[in-house]
C-alpha cells in the first residue's frame, strides 16, 4: 500500500490507484481521480452514478456490477458506457473512492 | 414439535436438499414442501450434447415429483411472492404457504431480453442458445447445417450456469465440423467478456491453450451490447458497448442471466439481479435468519454448477438442523467446485477448486486420482457417468465415495512451486 495525493490531500490506495480507505474520499478528489481516467468534466449523470457507488458500497461492502448498476442506479448500461468508456463499475468504483468491484467465477 | 420446512424449487439443489432433510428428519420432527412451477426436471449438463445430437431431450428430462422421496409433500405451483416478514409463500393463485424455514432453491434464469436485439428476427434463426431444452433442440436443427462461415459463441454477461459451458461448446464444435469434414470452411470464434478463457488464472491459460491448439478465435473483455440480424433473421451482428463488431452467421448464446422472477417481487429477498444473498459459509441469507439459499439461487461467488450445489448441500442439510435446534451454524462451506471439461474427440479435462485455492493441475480425489487440468480419455468416461451419479446419487442428497464437501489438497501442485492458495482473481467485466 502506498499514499498518494488528491486536491491536497493525502491519501491511501492501492497498486492499481483504488483508494483503500473510502472515509478519506472527497468530491474535489472525485474530480482530481476523474482526471485521471479521462474524464474532464463530471455531469450530474456521472455524480448519480458516484453517490449510487458509495451508498450501495457502505450498504453492501461492495460495489455494484455494470449491469446491477443499469437496473438501479437511474442510468441505463448504454449511458454508462458513455458515461465511462473504459468500463462503468471499474472505472465509476475509482472515482467514488470504493475498492474494485470483487471477482465474479 | 414439529416444524414446517418448504423449499422453493425441485432443480438439483431442492431434490438434493428436500431428500437429504427427509432422510435426517422424522416425519413427526417436521413437515417438508418442495414447490415447482413444473413437473420437468432437466439433466442441465447434458443440455451441451443436444446440440451435437449426442443426447435427445428424452434422455435427459425426468419427472421432479419422481425424484423426491416418500414423505416429502410435492405442490405445483408457479411462485408469486416470498413474505418473509411474515414467514409465507404465496402461490401464483393466492394460496399461501407458512413455514418456519425457508430454502429458495430456484436457481438462475436466462434473460436473453435484456440484450437489446438478441430476441428478434433471428431468435431461434440464426441465433440459439444451448442453455435451456428448447433452445439446445433447436441448435440442434441449425449446426449440421452449417458448411461455412462465422460461428460465433458469445457468453453476454457473467455470472452463467457452469462458466466452462461455452468452453465445451466451442470444443465439441471444432470436433463436430472436423467430422463433418467442413472445419476449415467455418471461422469459429469464441467471445467474451473475461479477459482470458476462464476466471481463474492457471486454468485461464491452460484452456486458453486448448482453444488455440484447435483454431477457436478468443474476442475478450467484448461486453455485449446489441445484436441486429440481416435480413429474414439470417445471419447480424453482435455489437459491444465499444463500438467492436462480431459478425455471425450462426450465434450459440449464453444469454444474461438473473434468479427466478418471484424473487424480484418478494421485498428484500433479492439483490438487483434477482440472486439471494446469503452468507457464503453458512448458506444462511442476509434476508431473514429462517431463509437459507442453495445452488444457482444464491449470490454466493462460486460457479453456479451442480457439484457446488451437492458441496453445499452436506453443509445446508447441517444447518438447517442446527436452526431448528437453536445451536449456531456451521460456517464451514468452502466454495468447493468440481467440473469436468469435454474437449471432444471422447476426452475430457477435470478441474477441482474452492474460494482460496484456484484450479490446479495435479490428481483427484488424491494422488492415485483423475488428471487435473489435462485431456484424458478417463475424464470423459467420468463426465458420461456423471449422468449415473446425478440421478442415483446427487439428487437422492447421498454422498459420493471419496469425494468430501471439502476440496481435497493431496495430489495438487501449482505450476510455479508457489503457495496452493491464491487470492481471487478481479472481474475484468466490472
Amino acid at each position: 500500500m502506498s499514499t498518494a495525493i488528491y486536491a491536497g490531500v493525502t491519501v491511501d490506495v492501492n497498486d492499481e490507484g483504488f483508494l483503500e480507505r473510502p472515509e478519506q474520499w472527497t468530491r474535489e478528489i472525485a474530480v482530481e481521480l476523474a482526471r485521471a481516467d479521462g474524464i474532464a468534466e463530471l455531469t450530474d449523470r456521472h455524480w448519480q452514478v458516484i453517490e449510487f457507488m458509495r451508498q450501495e458500497f457502505f450498504a453492501k461492502g461492495t460495489g455494484p456490477t455494470v449491469r446491477a448498476l443499469g437496473k438501479s442506479s437511474g442510468v441505463s448500461v448504454k449511458e454508462l458506457y458513455q458515461l465511462f468508456p473504459k468500463g462503468p463499475a471499474k472505472t465509476a468504483a475509482h472515482i467514488a473512492g470504493i475498492p474494485k468491484p470483487k471477482g465474479c467465477i | 414439535m414439529s416444524s414446517r420446512i418448504v423449499i422453493l424449487g425441485a432443480g438439483t439443489g431442492g431434490t438434493l436438499i428436500a431428500n437429504r432433510l427427509r432422510r435426517s428428519l422424522p416425519a413427526d420432527r417436521a413437515s417438508i414442501t418442495v414447490i415447482d412451477r413444473d413437473d420437468r426436471h432437466v439433466y442441465q449438463p447434458g443440455l451441451l450434447f443436444v446440440p451435437f445430437g449426442l443426447a435427445h431431450a428424452d434422455d435427459i428430462v425426468r419427472p421432479r415429483s419422481r425424484q423426491l422421496h416418500d414423505g416429502i409433500d410435492w405442490v405445483e405451483s408457479a411462485v408469486e411472492r416470498v413474505e418473509t416478514a411474515r414467514d409465507a409463500v404465496v402461490l401464483a393463485d393466492g394460496r399461501e404457504v407458512p413455514y418456519d424455514v425457508l430454502i429458495v432453491a430456484t436457481g438462475a434464469e436466462l434473460a436473453p431480453e435484456e440484450t437489446e436485439g438478441l430476441t428478434g428476427a433471428g431468435w431461434g434463426v440464426s441465433a440459439f442458445t444451448f442453455y435451456d431444452l428448447p433452445g439446445a433442440s433447436a441448435l440442434a436443427e441449425a449446426l449440421p447445417l452449417l458448411d461455412g462461415g462465422r460461428l460465433v459463441v458469445n457468453i453476454v454477461d457473467m455470472p452463467i450456469k457452469c462458466p466452462v459451458a461455452p468452453l465445451e461448446f466451442c470444443f465439441l464444435a471444432d470436433w463436430f465440423l472436423r467430422e463433418r469434414g467442413v472445419r476449415d470452411a467455418v471461422e469459429l470464434t469464441l467471445v467474451t467478456p473475461l479477459d482470458g478463457a476462464f476466471t481463474k488464472p492457471v486454468a485461464s491459460a491452460a484452456l486458453g491453450g486448448l482453444l488455440e491448439e484447435k483454431g477457436v478465435r478468443l474476442v475478450t473483455e467484448f461486453n455485449t451490447g446489441e445484436v441486429a440480424y440481416g435480413a429474414g433473421g439470417r445471419g447480424g451482428t453482435i455489437t459491444g458497448y465499444d463500438g467492436r463488431e462480431q459478425p455471425f452467421d450462426l450465434a450459440a448464446v449464453i444469454p444474461a442471466h438473473g434468479g427466478a422472477g418471484y424473487v424480484l417481487r418478494s421485498p428484500g429477498l433479492g439483490d438487483a439481479l434477482g440472486f439471494v444473498p446469503a452468507d457464503p459459509a453458512t448458506l444462511q441469507s442476509k434476508a431473514a435468519p429462517n431463509v437459507f439459499a442453495i445452488g444457482d439461487a444464491s449470490d454466493l461467488p462460486v460457479s453456479k454448477a451442480g457439484s457446488v450445489t451437492h458441496f453445499e448441500g452436506e453443509v445446508l442439510a447441517g444447518n438447517v438442523l442446527r436452526f431448528l435446534e437453536g445451536r449456531p451454524l456451521d460456517a464451514s462451506y468452502d466454495g468447493h467446485a468440481n467440473c469436468f471439461i469435454e474437449t471432444g474427440f471422447s476426452k475430457a479435462l477435470l478441474i477441482d477448486f474452492n474460494y482460496d485455492t484456484e484450479p490446479l493441475p495435479g490428481r483427484f480425489p488424491g494422488p492415485a486420482g483423475l488428471p487435473l487440468l489435462k485431456e484424458s480419455r478417463l475424464n470423459h468416461l467420468g463426465k458420461l457417468m456423471f449422468q449415473w451419479f446425478y440421478w442415483h446419487t446427487l439428487l437422492p442428497g447421498r454422498d459420493i465415495p471419496g469425494i468430501g464437501a471439502h476440496m481435497p489438497t493431496a495430489g495438487k501442485h501449482r505450476p510455479d512451486g508457489g503457495p496452493q492458495t491464491s487470492t481471487q482473481k478481479e472481474d475484468p467485466t466490472a
